[in-house]
């Protein structure tokens, strides 16, 4: 372990914090998905990750990661300020005109740490099995990981490339599926059931496990432990439980903080919750 | 009218796959893609020769779209190839968010484009495809005229860095360009100096319009033939250059009238010298089945349609 749980833990406080500042910030965004997910971040980018902050495109010899549901930027961009990749203070021009934080994680403007623009849906797994692809041909064992929306996988996209990478034995690919059951209209088993995700990609030839992403120990746990399944000619994936809104109380839960931001009361009431650890930007 | 000749027909499908093949012996991160299309995209050399280099996607062209614009990332040079209409409008999105957007390296290899694919009939037959992928930022937009100009384009594009797109077709067209020629991407050939008209044409309309300049020399009009390859960039000096001469201009295309060549030459002549234009071009309609030169003519893109644009545009220049 490079850091406690207790380190990550508070790492991970701050981002949340940073993660509704930005969001109030320019009154726009995607906090619950974001906050779902901080543990995630925090566990790959500080612990699992074996990466450089100084960046290159290529990134050889690093393990290389890929956000397909990129309306969770925030929780991305925060992580990546944290972990060195450009300083904090860019934190304050998220969403705003000008600024390399774009509303959607862009390589337009040349943001240290974004490989591929995402936003539209469902695109970001096939992009991981390119990159994998390469690094395979280029005699480069490093990993490829993924995030996924669960609400996401009702893409079809996503099933093509779900079918691809077993059957070409892409096994250095670890990806994970936000699985916070809601999306924009409402909780997923209403809008459309996934209905039994384990199932279907273990179908599809996929080893899948399952985390909880909102403990630090489960979600470090769970990453090295999917480290260790590598190499074994499946793909795998990680099936990762969270609360959208996770770390702020009224926002647990509820597809209503998908895309909303919070107002001043309500931005109080959130910081209160999460303590500053590392500076606020 | 300067005299072209031919010794053999060959379709320019099998120009790109000769090229990718040229492309992948030159640079070992080349590598290919296709979605279930192999024999019709002419891939065959360069899988058996560079077998790990080729990824069979199955029927999944947006998987495919997102993988080739994964391998860029690390260094590769991926070339994919499908049919014209599973290409472009099948995968826009695909194409528009992770690799314009994305400013990846990927070469969109486009074959059986427009009437030509022939009996296959409409759902084969996209006539929008130029339209589409020119209006992508970024986007490099390619439409060769016969084998050896498409071999070479295929080359070419392998050194350029950045979003290609290269449209080709099915049908065997007679073989005219030069075998050894330096494809540039951008720079429009002049297939034939003259001083009455402008005929700029592109993919399989060069060779009408070789077989049209013949018969407009007959009816003596001396018609300047420009091959405009590569839609976007546009060659803008050349086409200035020649209508500045000749004072009209007569577009030709084997794709719809909105949205091609022709839309993309008004749009400069309109800004910089505005000048009487004809479109030889599908009028806004969906192709149909039949063989590749009953739909040319039907649809009104034969040499004797280029010779009636002619007339009628040299009619509306000004005395």
């Amino acid at each position: 372990m490079k850091h406690t749980i207790k380190e990550l833990e508070d790492i991970a406080s701050q981002v949340r914090r940073d993660i509704v500042r930005m969001v109030h910030g320019c009154q726009s965004g995607h906090p619950g998905a974001s906050l779902g997910c901080t543990d995630f971040f925090t566990a790959l980018y500080f612990e699992v990750l074996n990466h450089k902050t100084d960046f290159t495109m290529e990134g050889a010899g690093e393990d290389l990661f890929f956000l397909s549901n990129g309306h969770i930027s925030p929780v991305w961009y925060s992580t990546l300020a944290h972990a060195g990749y450009f300083d904090k203070s860019e934190l304050a021009t998220f969403r705003k005109l000008g600024s390399r934080l774009q509303g959607h994680p862009t390589t337009h403007e040349h943001l240290p740490g974004i490989r591929i623009a995402s936003g539209s849906l469902g695109q970001g797994l096939s992009v991981a099995i390119g990159a994998a692809l390469a690094k395979k041909l280029n005699g480069d064992h490093s990993h490829i990981f993924a995030l996924l929306g669960d609400g996401e996988l009702q893409e079809g996209q996503n099933w093509e490339a779900a079918m691809f990478a077993p059957f070409n034995k892409v096994d250095h690919l670890i990806a994970s599926v936000d699985y916070n059951g809601q999306q924009i209209d409402g909780p997923t088993n209403k809008v459309l059931a996934l209905d039994d995700l384990q199932a279907k990609f273990e179908a599809f030839g996929w080893h899948v496990i399952n985390t909880d992403g909102n403990d630090m120990q489960a979600i470090v746990e769970g990453l090295h432990y999917a480290k260790t399944l590598t190499g074994k000619g499946k793909p795998i994936l990680n099936l990762m439980s969270t609360q959208m809104g996770a770390g702020v109380d009224y926002m647990v839960g509820s597809h209503k903080w998908h895309g909303t931001a919070p107002n001043d009361e309500q931005l109080a009431l959130a910081l209160a919750q999460l303590p500053e650890t590392l500076g606020d930007y | 009218m300067k005299k072209y000749t031919y010794t053999e027909k060959k379709d320019t499908r099998s120009g790109f796959g000769a090229g990718l093949h040229e492309a992948g012996k030159k640079n070992e991160n080349v590598v290919a893609l296709c979605a279930d299309l192999v024999g019709s995209l002419k891939m065959d050399a360069f899988i058996k020769d560079f077998p790990e280099r080729f990824t069979q996607v199955g029927i999944a062209e947006a998987n495919m779209i997102g993988i080739a614009a994964g391998m860029t990332i690390g260094g590769k040079i991926p070339f994919t190839g499908t049919f014209a209409n599973f290409s472009t409008g099948r995968v826009y999105d695909q194409i528009r968010q992770s690799v314009a957007y994305s400013n990846k390296n990927v070469k969109i290899c486009a074959s059986h484009a427009g009437l030509t694919l022939g009996e296959d009939g409409a759902t084969h037959q996209i006539l929008e495809d130029l339209g589409l992928m020119k209006m992508l930022p970024g986007m490099v937009v390619i439409n060769p005229c016969d084998y050896n100009q498409t071999k070479a384009a295929t080359m070419a594009i392998a050194e350029y860095e950045g979003p290609v797109y290269l449209r080709f077709g099915r049908p065997v067209i007679p073989v005219f360009t030069d075998p050894d020629q330096k494809f540039e991407i951008g720079k429009a050939w002049m297939v034939n100096e003259g001083t009455d008209v402008t005929i700029i044409a592109t993919g399989h309309m060069v060779w009408k319009a070789i077989e049209a300049g013949e018969k407009l020399a007959e009816l003596g009009i001396d018609a300047e033939i420009i091959n405009i390859h590569t839609i976007k960039p546009l060659d803008d000096e050349a086409i200035l250059t020649s209508v500045k001469k000749t004072g009209c201009v007569v577009t030709c295309e084997e794709h719809n009238k909105f949205g091609g060549l022709g839309e993309s030459v008004a749009r400069l002549l309109t800004t910089e010298l505005p000048t009487p234009q004809e479109f030889v071009a599908t009028n806004d309609t969906f192709g149909e089945s039949g063989t590749p030169d009953q739909l040319m003519s039907k649809y009104g893109l034969d040499a004797v349609n280029i010779v009636e644009a002619v007339q009628k545009v040299i009619g509306r220049k000004k005395a």
